[in-house]
């Protein structure tokens, strides 16, 4: 028999996500990603490379759009989470999630939860965006479907709307 | 991909902080984590204890009165953002434009950055031709350390390990001259080859010049044989080129399967030309 393994001791973290305060114990090791994903149960968050690559994991912290990979539970602890299941208002879409709709910004959609994050995050800095901006703020997330050019374009839908 | 199991304490304050890294010789630094929880996850590190930097608030903040002093855990978001940061010194701006993406620039800091000497970050090469120096504070008190001594090899500064890179300092640049210019992995977007320039004038004749490279050696150096072409001289394109030519004598380069160690000194000197001449104005 191998010898008992003690886990370190669990943590209790409370955060606030997509509005509603959150309680709950931890392990330290926890990524932020399955927190939200397996403790919440809010799984619109994806986790694709898990190595700070992708970008399909971004949800925003304290407003910031920020990979939840790569940044423990503990670490969120006291901040403000927002998902992609926090984005529309009342049954209404957010503009940039109707820009994706409306522009086919999406073939099999794994990388459409961050992209639209991390758009909505940018475009919150820069609401009049030119392409080159657009496609530099997408520098963090990959697509290997479409291709970024009807990406790019929700974008822009979105930013005449907003 | 879950790290290995750790203790993790938010500390809040440097001296809680240096007390558990003395204590715990398993006890590793967390500042930004872009780094570090990558590590933990492929198990190249495994540390037993976390120490969370994110709560001290003696560690953040930038201040710039002719020189500059920035707060370890200021992050690139904030380097990138601060006005009075990129009018005094305009180089540190446009680097945090090139180091990862919006959202790891969100995230990772200026101190992880230099603490973790990788070979391939952008700010080691940047802050040595600023001339920077790191303020560490442990179980021994307090000291400066120049950025030139700082890097010694690679993953690997002259901090002891119960020290913690507090704040990082960096002298006036008097009108100084200053670039950056990098070669990115197209994937990681890492620095394949970096070069950082800083020049002075005076009249028409350059009166010192620091360049340093990243990403083509274990650790960021200064390119001291095309400082020191420069200095003395006026700055024309023949006498850039002449320097720049030089920019890779005396670095032992380091090749892997992306780019050989010639490819990356070709580059050091191409991207040497093209940020001494930005820096020099022409």
């Amino acid at each position: 028999m191998a010898d008992t393994v003690v886990a370190p001791a669990k943590i209790t973290v409370s955060m606030t996500v997509n509005g509603k305060l959150r309680t709950a114990e931890v392990e330290p090791r926890t990524l932020l990603v399955h927190f939200i994903r397996e403790q919440l149960g809010l799984t619109g968050t994806h986790v694709g490379c898990d190595t700070s690559s992708c970008g399909a994991c971004v949800v925003h912290l304290d407003g910031d759009g920020v990979k939840s990979c790569t940044i423990l539970a503990v670490q969120a602890d006291g901040a403000e989470i927002l998902t992609i299941e926090g984005l529309s208002k009342d049954g209404q879409l957010h503009p940039v999630q109707e820009g994706f709709w409306e522009m086919h910004g999406l073939q099999c959609g794994y990388c459409t939860p961050g992209m639209i994050m991390t758009s909505v995050a940018f475009l919150k800095e820069n609401p009049k965006p030119s392409e080159d901006e657009i496609r530099h703020a997408l520098e963090g997330n990959l697509c290997r479907c479409t291709g970024y050019q009807n990406i790019v374009k929700s974008i822009q839908w979105a930013a005449d709307r907003l | 991909m879950y790290p290995n199991a750790f203790e993790y304490h938010r500390a809040t304050s440097v001296e809680e902080a240096v007390g558990i890294l003395s204590a715990d010789p398993e006890a590793k630094i967390l500042a930004g984590g872009h780094s570090l929880i990558p590590a933990m996850k492929l198990r190249l590190a495994m540390p037993g204890t976390l120490v969370d930097l994110s709560q001290i608030d003696s560690l953040k903040g930038i201040t710039v009165d002719g020189g500059a002093t920035i707060g370890a855990m200021t992050t690139y978001r904030q380097l990138l953002d601060s006005d009075e940061l990129a009018s005094a010194f305009p180089v540190i701006r446009t680097t945090a434009k090139v180091v990862g993406d919006p959202a790891v620039r969100n995230r990772g800091t200026l101190g992880g950055a230099l603490a973790h000497s990788d070979p391939a970050a952008d700010y080691t090469a940047v802050m040595l031709a600023l001339d920077a120096s790191v303020n560490v504070t442990g179980s021994n008190g307090q000291r400066t350390i120049a950025a030139d001594d700082l890097f010694v090899d690679l993953f690997t500064t002259s901090m002891e390990p119960d020290e913690i890179l507090t704040s990082i300092s960096i002298p006036a640049a008097d009108g100084a001259g200053m670039a950056y210019h990098k070669h990115a992995h197209p994937a990681s977007g890492y620095a394949v080859v970096g070069v950082a320039v800083v020049l002075k004038m005076d009249g028409g004749t350059c009166s010192s010049a620091r360049i340093a490279v990243t990403g083509a050696t274990s650790y960021a150096m200064r390119a001291t044989a095309a400082e020191q072409a420069l200095v003395g001289k006026a700055l024309d394109a023949d006498g850039i080129a002449a320097a720049a030519a030089m920019a890779s004598d005396g670095l032992d380069l380091n090749g892997d399967v992306y780019a050989s160690a010639d490819y990356r000194g070709n580059l050091i000197r191409v991207l040497a030309k093209r940020a001494i001449t930005e820096a020099a104005g022409l």
